[in-house]
């Protein structure tokens, strides 16, 4: 059926046209793509190979040294490397779960409710779409210091479960949970809270992955330098950094950094793809 | 009863009453619904101490001399006065900051709706889903953009110059990120290499979804090619999307700086990517000029709010 549709929808499609936008869709991937492909290369070859003129776009001969001396390097310092990764794992955990409970715990009755000031909350949401982390960066490092939270896992996990494109996404998707189940939970006498947890939140299923995605990404990526002091509380793009920050001499160490950052998270992205599209159908933003 | 009578004396007591008939009314509401805002209170609690009061606090910072180890101290309008009369660097800066956000906000937004609408064409759905995966997997992929520094290296190892000098363009390496000329636009191609981002994502999603019927609708209204059914029938139909999108690509446009900084050193030669972000980041992280560093921050809070508000208005119009 959908097939069907989508044949007569190229109705108003040229052969010409269609030429075109492929030979664009090829060159804007190739300027997308590249770039990482190059850093892939990058980082499996070795140092002669790296400092070479003409430089090489491919390797010639792969070696994964780069990748063993992120270990030998890391195994130098006092905090054991796995320190650093459990340090990254807790938070990324911690952070995502806390940000999935609250921000669907709040999002439900902003979809399904209606009560006073229900608006109002949703256009303040919505207004913090617009606040870059930048703008509030400071006073947070004030509210942290006075909760004796810096230096502490706490300062780089909470933010992380207040961000607000998380409910935002999650509100416009579970308004489209027919409220006809909802209503018949409640006839069958389900509370509230069992209506959220074994109705609502089965059924957005899509919606929870996309969050998770989301919040992952960016608690992967933390340095959180600005708030954590100890060294055995450091993550691990902080400890990775160090590598790159000895310039020249480790660069390709700091091209298996780079590579060991992206894949992660380019992997989770590949296996959730079809379920952060289905969400993303209902992240319009309507007046 | 005996307050019923006591209302009917004076205007003023009918008022009053009005309001505490209000009041009451609203108090039961709030009870009645006591359940929702207890599914809230959590992440509203959180919202208020870690958001909401962070933007106030700012906003009242920028009017005091605060450098965290005495108290702050209120100054007036002191610190706009001297961001606008007596800081250089902010003025470059601001000129940076528009520079970057009006070349690089609206070429990326329209890009990743073109992408989107290309990619969306295409029929095959494993084809599709590689093409979405490539054109946004630069903005996941955290500090890949270092790669950039390696093709505009400075010496003979990079493919910018080795190119260059092999084609016998040029005969010396040229030094891109410590030549004013070469520094900007360099970073509006890394800028809008990573500048797909959640909006680009909200398309391709909003043009999947958009109705079949509309566009059958449409060849019987005469609709003759792709642009056409474009403006006519795809744009004004996925809407919603276009507004998050714009939403995503001020907020992230208007806050460039990792990359910068990451490329073109911080601060950059002569401030050439200094941007607004860099001066907050300058004055809040390393001269601990806190008041200062508020004024810029609710300056900048001020700039993206307005900006999204005359988009929004732009935004209305598609398709009429």
């Amino acid at each position: 059926m959908i097939l069907k549709h989508r044949k007569r929808a190229k109705q108003s499609h040229s052969l010409v046209g269609n030429t075109i936008s492929i030979a664009l869709l090829v060159i804007l991937g190739a300027f997308m793509g590249l770039p990482l492909v190059l850093a892939v290369c990058n980082s499996l070859k070795p140092l002669e190979e790296l400092f070479i003129f003409p430089p090489r776009f491919f390797v010639r001969n792969p070696s994964f040294k780069n990748f063993h001396d992120i270990f030998v390097l890391m195994s130098e310092s006092w905090v054991p490397f796995t320190r650093y990764i459990f340090n990254t794992n807790f938070i990324t955990i911690v952070g995502t779960l806390g940000h999935l409970f609250v921000a669907s715990l709040c999002a439900y009755p902003l979809a399904k409710h209606r009560f006073p000031g229900r608006n109002f909350i949703f256009w303040l949401i919505v207004t913090a779409l617009m606040f870059s982390n930048h703008v509030t960066a400071i006073p947070n490092y004030l509210i942290m210091s006075r909760l004796n939270w810096l230096d502490n896992y706490l300062s780089l996990i909470v933010p992380a479960i207040v961000k607000p494109m998380g409910l935002f996404l999650m509100k416009q998707f579970m308004e489209q949970v027919p409220d006809s189940l909802i209503e018949a939970a409640k006839i069958d006498g389900a509370s509230e809270f069992k209506i959220f947890s074994r109705i609502v939140m089965p059924s957005v299923k899509p919606a929870w992955l996309t969050l998770i995605i989301f919040c992952f990404q960016d608690l992967w990526n933390l340095q959180g330098s600005n708030y954590i002091y100890s060294e055995d509380l450091k993550t691990l793009p902080y400890a990775l950094s160090q590598i790159s920050a000895a310039g020249i001499s480790r660069a390709g160490a700091t091209a298996a950094v780079a590579v060991i950052m992206m894949i992660v998270p380019i992997t989770i992205f590949i296996l959730c793809q079809s379920n952060i599209i289905e969400t993303m159908v209902s992240s319009g933003i309507k007046e | 009863m005996e307050k019923e009578v006591q209302k009917e004396k004076t205007p003023m007591s009918v008022y009053t009453g009005y309001i505490k008939k209000r009041a009451r009314l609203i108090g039961k509401d709030i009870i009645r619904h006591r359940v929702s805002y207890l599914f809230m209170l959590p992440y509203c609690l959180l919202f208020t101490v870690f958001i909401l009061a962070p933007v106030l606090i700012s906003i009242g910072l920028s009017f005091t001399y605060f450098n965290i180890l005495e108290k702050p101290r209120f100054v007036g309008w002191q610190n706009y006065v001297d961001l606008f009369f007596a800081d250089e660097v902010f003025l470059t800066a601001i000129k940076n900051t528009f520079l970057f956000a009006i070349v690089t906000g609206p070429i990326g937004y329209f890009m990743a709706l073109f992408i989107a609408w290309m990619i969306n064409d295409i029929r095959n759905k494993k084809v599709r889903a590689f093409m979405t995966l490539l054109f946004y997997a630069p903005t996941i992929s955290g500090q890949a953009y270092v790669v950039w520094k390696y093709i505009f290296s400075s010496d003979t190892y990079g493919f910018a110059n080795a190119w260059l000098m092999k084609l016998g363009i040029t005969f010396s390496p040229h030094l891109w990120f410590e030549d004013q000329k070469y520094i900007v636009p360099i970073l509006i191609i890394v800028v809008l290499w990573m500048s797909m981002g959640t909006g680009f994502l909200s398309f391709i999603a909003g043009l999947q979804n958009v109705d079949q019927s509309l566009y059958e609708a449409g060849y019987m209204d005469g609709i003759k090619n792709r642009f056409q059914e474009l403006w006519y029938i795809t744009l004004p139909s996925m809407k919603p999307q276009l507004m998050f999108g714009a939403v995503m690509t001020i907020t992230s446009s208007f806050a460039i700086h990792e990359q910068l900084a990451a490329l073109a050193g911080f601060p950059s030669v002569n401030y050439a990517a200094h941007t607004v972000v860099s001066h907050l980041v300058d004055y809040g992280n390393i001269r601990f000029e806190m008041g200062y560093a508020s004024a810029i921050a609710t300056l900048l809070f001020i700039v993206m709010v307005l900006c999204n508000k005359g988009i929004q208005a732009v935004l209305r119009k598609v398709g009429q």
